[in-house]
């Protein structure tokens, strides 16, 4: 597996990640002082971080650090929960995804989101999942929907095992299966970025493997953001990693870097397992 | 030592019968009285109940024959005319009640909706006698099928309600996380993973409904025609059951229990669909 080379950013409050060259990434997202509340308590507080374009970021930290609360400002999820407050801005491509003349929705299409636990719709069979995001969004054309279904599920590493069974319940498969059937459905409407919290916290060893060779495969075409409580997942996947502590950004850097030779103690101390 | 831990143990044995005891008696006194009911109105209304009872008008005293069939067609009508009101306004309430509003509206719509459960039906009746029968100067099927409307609003609402507040919060998530809109998310995802339930809810709001009387009583009013026109009096099965039963004529309780069997049977039809329904949904969940 090539990782690019990174050349340690001084101040991670102000990262810019570089190649070997001393060019700096490209990047598909940034966020630029965040912090966030529920009601009055604040879960975030004032984190910038670069996400870099095709390449897979990984966010750990200890539970309550605010990682999945982080993620969700990406694609403005946050929203739904009331009494939530955010400050600061996040940049897809340079458009910032809070200003005014955003609409949530076209976020949310832009940056997609796989959840902790799948969700399949159970009214739903395996096909009409996979493409109910367009099909919901105004997509009619049956030929373009029939090649975004094979499509999507090809990517999900999913259709050989379904194709025969596009007609069956979407809860009709297996945990495993119905994860990768919501990685497909969330593909499906072709986002720029790919959300996943938590991907595999409630599967068995082998589906959690699947879905992590799909991210490595993913990777070429999407920038891939993974909340993660599995460290060795982090180091597995990752190209980057950032480690949160109590809702400030600790560190971040290239995995090899933060898992071998972390420029702050805390981040050591959570990697060698001395908490968290 | 031996003798006293043996005395304790049959003491305990003695309140375990007991009370098992006692709870059996309570579960068969809450079937007893659906056996006595089915029952009494099955001996009593059999005889009564045959082809002319669902085809033919109801005959004057003395002439021998004669059915409810008016009063059959004029409570299906009562039911539709009810369901037009009944069943958007209660349904829509409810997905209000659950996706949107504020805690404390809601908190407010939800107690004046258990308050409304609890307002007696006669009530109803009256408050649209006063409305409608006396402004148009008529009893009438809009009328009856007002008050049997409202009847079913409260009912449906808070049924939708929870069946709504039911659906995980993970398929709301899901879908908006496709940048799907609110509205469509409710009514694709939500409601139709809640679909079963509200259907539920409806078809037991009618099974209530049906079999009211005292809201007719000064609204529908009952007749003994066919009836052609919503703006005149209209029979309903449950009026003809009540004006049969107080007549000093015995052909007509025998029709009015052959009428209370066949209302009966309706609503114990309707309560086995609820379970049909309910069970394919469990079945496939």
């Amino acid at each position: 597996m090539s990782r690019p080379e990174v050349v340690e950013p001084r101040d991670p409050g102000a990262a810019v990640l570089l190649d070997t060259e001393g060019e700096a990434l490209p990047l598909a997202m940034e966020a630029k002082n965040v912090s966030m509340w529920y009601g009055s308590k604040r879960a975030i507080d004032n984190v910038s971080l670069d996400m870099p374009a095709k390449a897979v970021t990984a966010i750990i930290g200890p539970s309550g650090c605010g990682k999945s609360t982080f993620i969700r400002a990406l694609n403005r999820m946050h929203e739904l929960v009331p009494h939530a407050r955010i400050e600061g801005s996040v940049f897809l491509h340079g458009q910032n995804l809070y200003a005014s003349s955003m609409d949530p929705a076209v976020v949310r299409r832009r940056v997609g989101m796989v959840f902790q636990k799948s969700n399949p719709f159970p009214t739903m069979s395996i096909g009409e999942n996979a493409i109910v995001g367009l099909r919901l969004n105004g997509v009619s054309d049956r030929r373009f929907l029939n090649e975004r279904l094979e499509q999507s599920l090809r990517m999900a590493a999913l259709w050989d095992e379904v194709k025969d069974d596009l007609h069956k319940s979407g809860t009709s498969l297996s945990g495993g299966q119905q994860q990768r059937l919501c990685i497909a459905r969330a593909l499906a409407v072709e986002p720029e970025v790919l959300l996943m919290d938590e991907p595999c916290s409630a599967l068995d060893p082998i589906a959690t493997a699947k879905i992590e060779e799909l991210i490595q495969g993913l990777k070429t075409q999407y920038t891939i953001v993974i909340v993660t409580h599995n460290m060795q997942q982090a180091g597995r996947v990752s190209d980057f990693t950032a480690f949160f502590y109590m809702g400030r950004l600790i560190e971040v850097g290239s995995t090899t870097k933060i898992f071998t030779n972390p420029n702050e103690k805390q981040t050591e101390d959570y990697i060698t397992g001395r908490f968290g | 030592m031996e003798i006293q831990r043996k005395d304790h143990h049959s003491w305990r044995k003695l309140k375990s019968t007991l009370i098992s005891g006692l709870t059996f008696c309570s579960a068969v006194l809450v079937i007893a009285p659906l056996g006595l009911v089915f029952f009494h109105v099955l001996m009593s209304g059999i005889g009564a109940v045959n082809l002319e009872f669902f085809t033919n008008l109801p005959k004057p005293v003395g002439v021998p024959g004669g059915g409810m069939a008016n009063a059959i067609v004029g409570t299906l009508e009562l039911l539709a005319l009810a369901s037009v009101i009944g069943i958007p306004v209660g349904v829509l309430g409810g997905i209000f009640l659950a996706e949107y509003g504020t805690a404390r509206v809601n908190a407010v719509l939800r107690f004046i909706a258990d308050v409304l459960n609890g307002v007696p039906s006669i009530i109803w009746g009256v408050v649209v006698y006063g409305l409608i029968v006396l402004r148009f100067k008529s009893f009438s099927g809009y009328a009856g099928g007002l008050a049997l409307g409202l009847i079913m609003i409260p009912l449906i609402l808070r049924t939708t309600e929870e069946v709504i507040l039911l659906v995980p919060a993970g398929y709301r998530e899901a879908a908006l996380a496709l940048g799907i809109a609110r509205w469509k998310t409710i009514i694709q995802i939500v409601v139709k993973t809640a679909s079963r339930g509200i259907i539920t809810g409806i078809l037991l709001a009618l099974a209530r409904v049906g079999g009211e009387t005292a809201p007719l009583l000064f609204t529908a009013f009952g007749n003994h025609f066919w009836n052609r026109d919503l703006n005149e009096p209209i029979a309903a099965l449950p009026l003809q059951i009540f004006t049969y039963a107080i007549s000093p004529y015995d052909d007509w309780h025998r029709q009015a229990w052959a009428g209370a069997l066949v209302l009966v049977t309706g609503v114990f039809c309707v309560n086995v669909l609820v379970r049909i329904v309910t069970r394919v949904r469990t079945a496939s969940a």
